[in-house]
């Protein structure tokens, strides 16, 4: 027993927890911005579908990641216009019109890749780079000094997404939107404009965290390639409270939970594969249950806005 | 006298009318949503170099053009119905059921487990036992997150779309183990599927070589109930006052989330009950990819069915159809089947976006109406 507890299979389990949170990292951070502007976007698991499989195949034909992860925003974008015109503009019922919206992402990601790759291909995604010195640091360093770019970028969007939202006066307006959007009309604010970027950025950021499964953790694509972490990416918003920092913890609880599975069935500890796989989704539920943080939701969360009829 | 009754006619007239105009938008625009789907859908074949005319026609051919392609889309239909009538009970109160996958997974395995268990009691009795056990296990799977929503407030489409991944992991450690059919043990297959069903529990094929089974009847007879449920019963009416406006049916002390709690509960078990019917009329063994995306398209099916249970039964022969089709279509040009999954999910943005459209047009024509009879009057 000694061996599971050794530093290296620590350090093992906490490079992965890293690497595993930064599609949700991505994903829920989105959402947050979604959500505080007073929109549920259910749709980003199937923003991530469409938008990784885009980064894959662009990938796939280029070789330049990069390349892959812009087209994956610029898909991001796209499928955020289509959620932002129908829930914002159409008014409507947001949680039909998000699943509507992974339907056509699962559906439409699926079918051009039987089209377009049709068999399994991999990608050279994301490499590791090394920050010098930091990396030197022993144990701290390999785990938290040699990761992709994209590892960096997501943790990093953390304090900014704190600033933004704090610190300028977007952040005061889209909060002020999703709080009382009739006041914030009152006041000269154009609600849906405030709605629309944010859905927007909410799913460019999908966006990220689709590209992020595809060309820097899986380095593939298949079917239904997130296996519901879009949803779970949701659920995380409400566990942390609508903050950035609460997200961040939410995303590395669930990242934690799947590497130290994934390193039990590595070091051949006996768990049938089907119940281990069934804890981030029970761990999901539980996490809803118990983050009583209504009192944070912002008021005006999954209502549509007449304008001079509140 | 004569005068006085005259304006009262005119007025049950209008009303008639106008009841009339907001019945056929209702039927009309949701339907002007698939074809547009279908139309984009279009320009998505046409990108991928292929015929969008010889592909859809293909999907016509091959969901109504024959006797075997009619009676397949009724297989389909049949689940299909049976979760959308789920969905529609609970949207009536204001809930979304996303959970159908699951359900119908529970469902048809506590049916198959009772089938399995109990081979040597008669027909009259174990079909409607392995229905009954099936609907109550969906109605378990269907009453967590009604009592999450009630008493935690956690969003219903969250906690659903978990319970789904839950039962599909259950489902595969169950085939892949305990469950697993003993013949493909023995035999050295170990296929992800359980032992074939006693004949005693199989469900009655009504037309020979297909799969048409006598559980389309029971769908059709739980549209009605469902039907009669809403309408015609205390509980029905306490459901859809939940759904119209909760604020006012708390202070007429209808009691809120236990309505809701009800709906879900009851839809997980229509739910369950489709998956145990499909398990006792199609395939008569559980197997991988069972439930085949009707919890999904259910929910298409009934928005495209006007949230109404007699509207759902020629909306889920529809898309019935549209899966049988798809199928025909992969083969006869080689668009792969999904396209159809992209196709309902084009359906359910358009049917949730032309709602306010709706809403507005019957006002409008309210406001004229209105409008045009104190015209009336001040003329006269």
């Amino acid at each position: 027993m000694s061996g599971i507890f050794s530093a290296t299979v620590v350090a093992g389990i906490l490079r992965t927890m890293l690497s595993l949170s930064t599609p949700f990292l991505f994903a829920a951070l989105g959402e947050t911005f979604s959500q505080l502007s007073g929109v549920v976007n259910l749709g980003v698991d199937g923003i991530m579908l469409l938008s990784g499989f885009f980064a894959f195949y662009v990938t796939l034909l280029t070789g330049s990641v990069w390349l892959g992860l812009l087209v994956a925003m610029i898909v991001g974008l796209l499928m955020g216009l289509m959620m932002s015109f129908v829930s914002v503009s159409l008014k409507a019922q947001q949680g039909i019109s998000g699943i509507g919206l992974q339907m056509f992402g699962l559906g439409m990601s699926s079918l051009l890749f039987k089209v377009l790759v049709g068999t399994v291909k991999t990608v050279q995604g994301f490499q590791p780079i090394r920050i010098p010195l930091l990396a030197d640091i022993p144990f701290i360093g390999p785990i938290f000094f040699e990761n992709n770019a994209l590892v960096y970028i997501a943790f990093a969007l953390v304090p900014i997404s704190w600033w933004i939202l704090e610190k300028t006066s977007l952040g005061l307006k889209i909060k002020a939107v999703g709080q009382n959007p009739a006041a914030a009309d009152s006041v000269g604010i154009n609600v849906n404009r405030v709605r629309y970027f944010s859905v927007c950025l909410g799913a460019v950021l999908a966006g990220m965290a689709g590209a992020t499964l595809s060309i820097s953790i899986a380095n593939l694509f298949q079917d239904n390639l997130t296996a519901g972490q879009g949803f779970i990416a949701v659920a995380l918003v409400y566990f942390g409270g609508w903050t950035p920092v609460g997200v961040l913890g939410g995303a590395l609880l669930f990242s934690l939970a799947t590497s130290a599975q994934l390193w039990l069935q590595v070091l051949g500890v006996k768990v049938p594969a089907s119940l281990a796989v069934m804890l981030p989704y029970i761990l999901t539920i539980v996490v809803l249950t118990i983050s009583v943080n209504r009192g944070k939701q912002p008021a005006a969360l999954n209502k549509q806005f007449f304008r001079g009829e509140n | 006298m004569a005068e006085r009754r005259a304006t009262r006619n005119d007025v049950d007239r209008e009303g008639r009318r106008a009841e009339l105009f907001s019945f056929g938008l209702r039927t009309i625009v949701p339907f002007m949503g698939v074809i547009a789907a279908l139309l984009i859908s279009a320009v998505v074949l046409v990108i991928l170099k292929a015929d969008p005319i010889a592909a859809y026609g293909a999907m016509f051919r091959g969901a109504f053009g024959s006797i075997n392609g009619l009676s397949q889309s009724l297989v389909k239909a049949t689940p299909l119905l049976l979760v959308g009538l789920g969905v529609c009970i609970a949207f009536r109160a204001s809930v979304i059921n996303v959970g159908g996958e699951g359900q119908i997974i529970m469902g048809s395995l506590a049916g198959t487990w009772l089938a399995l268990s109990f081979p040597s009691v008669p027909r009259a009795l174990l079909v409607p036992a392995c229905m009954a056990m099936g609907f109550i296990a969906g109605a378990f799977w269907g009453f967590i997150p009604g009592l999450l929503k009630a008493r935690f407030k956690v969003n219903e489409i969250l906690s659903t779309i978990m319970m789904n991944s839950i039962a599909l992991q259950f489902m595969n450690f169950l085939l892949q183990g305990p469950m697993m059919d003993p013949e493909g043990i023995a035999a050295g297959t170990f296929l992800a599927q359980s032992a074939r069903l006693p004949q005693n529990s199989w469900l009655a094929r009504l037309i020979p070589q297909t799969q048409l089974h006598s559980g389309a009847y029971v769908a059709l007879a739980f549209a009605i109930l469902v039907y009669v449920f809403l309408w015609r019963t205390t509980i029905g009416y306490q459901i859809r006052s939940v759904g119209l406006n909760p604020r006012a049916s708390r202070y007429a002390g209808i009691n809120v989330p236990f309505n809701q709690m009800l709906s879900l509960t009851i839809a997980g078990g229509l739910s369950g009950l489709a998956g145990v019917i499909e398990v006792l009329g199609v395939h008569r063994r559980i197997l991988e990819g069972l439930t085949g995306g009707y919890g999904f398209t259910g929910i298409v099916a009934a928005l495209l069915g006007s949230l109404h249970p007699l509207g759902l039964v020629p909306a889920s022969v529809l898309f019935g159809g549209l899966l049988v089709g798809a199928n025909t279509m992969q083969r006869a040009v080689q668009v792969p089947a999904a396209l159809i999954n992209a196709i309902l999910g084009l359906i359910v943005l358009f049917v949730s976006g032309s709602a306010l459209l709706i809403h507005q047009l019957i006002k409008r024509r309210k406001i004229k109406a209105v409008a045009q009879a104190a015209a009336e009057e001040a003329k006269a």
